[in-house]
């Protein structure tokens, strides 16, 4: 693992993302490496992160702080653990039966495993896009409302719809046609209704699992421009098995390998260019995987 | 392709004997032609002979020892009341007991067991059941004998396990990706039952539970069992009203002496029950439809 233990960064909650924060010295490799260093703070930070299913473990210790306001992409191959990672962050792993989760992950300084953290709650803070575009079989509008109608935020709901389509840069496409059904889109213009849904409630942080692997090349490279956009507002993470797509889109990446293995993580110029191990270098050239 | 440039070797690539292939679709033919042909000739035949017998006064007369003067009213209205009742009941609780199956219980040794439980009840035969009203309903709660009520729980406990598996295949048939969408924006449990999976799950829930009351229409032994009377002259005013049912209505006129009960009378109670069975059938299919085009 090359992410040496890192002394815990207990983060003080700042809502300024140029701010630097001086306990989080997470980022030492990068400073070491001459890459371009940034001081911004950890948002969320995992902290010996295992998590089995029965017997099998899918993830082993990882250690990993994602900054604030940044695109941080997860690859690796089929099986290592990415997408189990991500469902770790807003325990979307709860609803799996034989899920166990051991170690630590501080979301703002809080460990979401605590006891007195109310998941349902915590997922409030934390949007998700999945694989595959998954709007309700209700109009569009009702699709976008949805977290805001069950997260009880019924002010100005008309005008947060609208909001959130815009930021999705689906607004223009579905304007005359909010009360249509969400079905009636095609795939790429589902998957950007989704999007629109996970950010209507203004999350702080957005998970991505591999949001584009079901969409054409002009769709995804739509939801693309929306990833990079995004994140000047929101904490990205996404899941994705494409390499040029976490090289195009990412400031971060971390590569899981085979184990549910955090193997390298640092920046994404960085990891495409120059990784430590030769394992990474081996998967990003396509000699494994 | 050898088509497009005429080059068709003379003598094709060879047969490939369809023998089999013939016989075995004749044979599914007859299968299915056996069914359906005896079920029209005895709708057609049952049909022939109500000609003449099932008319207005009919439908709204009561019974009556003269053949020509006996009505279906009071087992029509009856019938009636008992479903409307059986609906009532059957539906809230049989959603109920398979959202909780589905959405809530553990996948354990007791869920399993009552599973295999509801499994088992649904192909209990219904006398066992008019056997259990009659002790619960009439004898337990005291209820009364014959009334609308008794008739109503009895013959829901009958269909209820039939709801339920059918509401269970329905809300099982909700693709996982909608819940995980629900939760995933922080939606609770209920929340995302009430919004995501019953709207998407009713469709079927209801047909299911219309098809249960179509087989509660055509019960007798319950009935029977918990001794609602054949005939009834009034028609029932309350819950607690003696009642009958067109099928117990028609079994009765079937043993009168006379062969005008037993060919024409019964014929048109029949015809009017598989008029009454046919309607509700499709006003459900009616309801479904809707349901299905607003999501």
């Amino acid at each position: 693992m090359t992410n040496e233990q890192m002394t815990p960064s207990e983060t003080e909650p700042t809502d300024d993302q140029t701010t630097p924060t001086p306990g989080t010295d997470g980022l030492a490799d990068t400073a070491d490496s001459g890459w371009e260093t940034t001081t911004d703070r950890t948002l969320l930070e995992a902290r010996d992160l295992s998590v089995y299913y029965g017997e099998e473990q899918a993830l082993s210790d990882v250690d990993i702080e994602i900054p604030e306001k940044q695109v941080t992409a997860v690859i690796g191959p089929s099986g290592c653990g990415k997408s189990t990672f991500l469902r770790c962050i807003n325990r979307m792993n709860d609803l799996v039966d034989s899920a166990r989760v051991e170690g630590e992950l501080r979301f703002d300084g809080k460990n979401v495993y605590d006891d007195d953290v109310d998941p349902v709650a915590l997922r409030r803070k934390i949007g998700m896009v999945f694989q595959s575009p998954n709007p309700f079989p209700k109009s569009i509008r009702d699709n976008v409302a949805y977290g805001l109608k069950v997260q009880g935020k019924k002010d100005n709901v008309d005008e947060k719809v609208h909001t959130a389509l815009e930021r999705a840069a689906l607004l223009d496409e579905v304007e005359d046609q909010l009360d249509s059904s969400g079905l009636d889109l095609s795939g790429g213009q589902q998957q950007r209704l989704c999007i629109a849904r996970a950010i209507a409630p203004d999350p702080d942080v957005i998970l991505m699992d591999e949001p584009a692997s079901a969409l054409d090349p002009i769709a995804t490279s739509k939801i693309e421009d929306l990833i990079e956009d995004l994140a000047e507002e929101y904490t990205v993470v996404i899941v994705t098995h494409n390499m040029q797509q976490a090289a195009r889109i990412s400031d971060k990446t971390a590569v899981f390998l085979t184990g549910g293995e955090l193997v390298e993580f640092d920046d994404t110029d960085k990891i495409f260019e120059n990784p430590e191990h030769d394992r990474v270098e081996d998967y990003i050239t396509g000699k494994f995987g | 392709m050898a088509a497009d440039t005429g080059e068709t070797p003379a003598d094709g690539f060879g047969r490939v004997s369809r023998t089999k292939d013939v016989a075995f679709r004749l044979l599914a033919l007859a299968a299915t032609l056996i069914g359906i042909v005896s079920l029209a000739a005895l709708l057609l035949n049952v049909a022939v002979d109500a000609v003449g017998w099932l008319d207005w006064q009919f439908l709204t007369n009561p019974p009556h020892p003269d053949p020509y003067e006996a009505g279906f009213l009071p087992a029509l209205v009856g019938s009636i009341a008992i479903m409307l009742m059986i609906a009532l009941v059957t539906f809230p609780l049989g959603v109920g007991a398979a959202v909780y199956l589905e959405e809530y219980a553990d996948d354990g040794y007791l869920t399993r067991f009552i599973q295999l439980n509801i499994a088992n009840l649904a192909g209990v035969p219904s006398v066992v059941y008019g056997l259990l009203g009659l002790g619960l309903f009439v004898g337990l709660f005291n209820i009364g004998y014959g009334t609308v009520l008794a008739a109503a729980f009895t013959i829901a406990l009958l269909i209820l396990p039939i709801v339920i598996i059918s509401a269970q295949e329905a809300i099982r048939a909700v693709p996982d990706s909608q819940r995980q969408a629900s939760y995933g924006m922080g939606a609770t449990k209920w929340q995302t039952i009430r919004n995501v999976v019953l709207p998407r799950a009713m469709p079927g829930i209801m047909t299911g539970t219309i098809l249960a009351l179509g087989r509660a229409i055509g019960e007798t032994a319950p009935l029977i069992m918990i001794a609602a009377p054949t005939t009834v002259f009034g028609l029932p005013n309350s819950f607690f009203s003696k009642v009958s049912a067109m099928p117990l209505q028609i079994y009765n006129w079937a043993s009168y002496p006379q062969t005008e009960f037993q060919y024409g009378v019964v014929a048109a109670g029949v015809v009017t029950l598989l008029v009454v069975l046919l309607t509700i059938n499709s006003i459900a299919i009616v309801i479904r439809n809707r349901y299905q085009q607003r999501t």
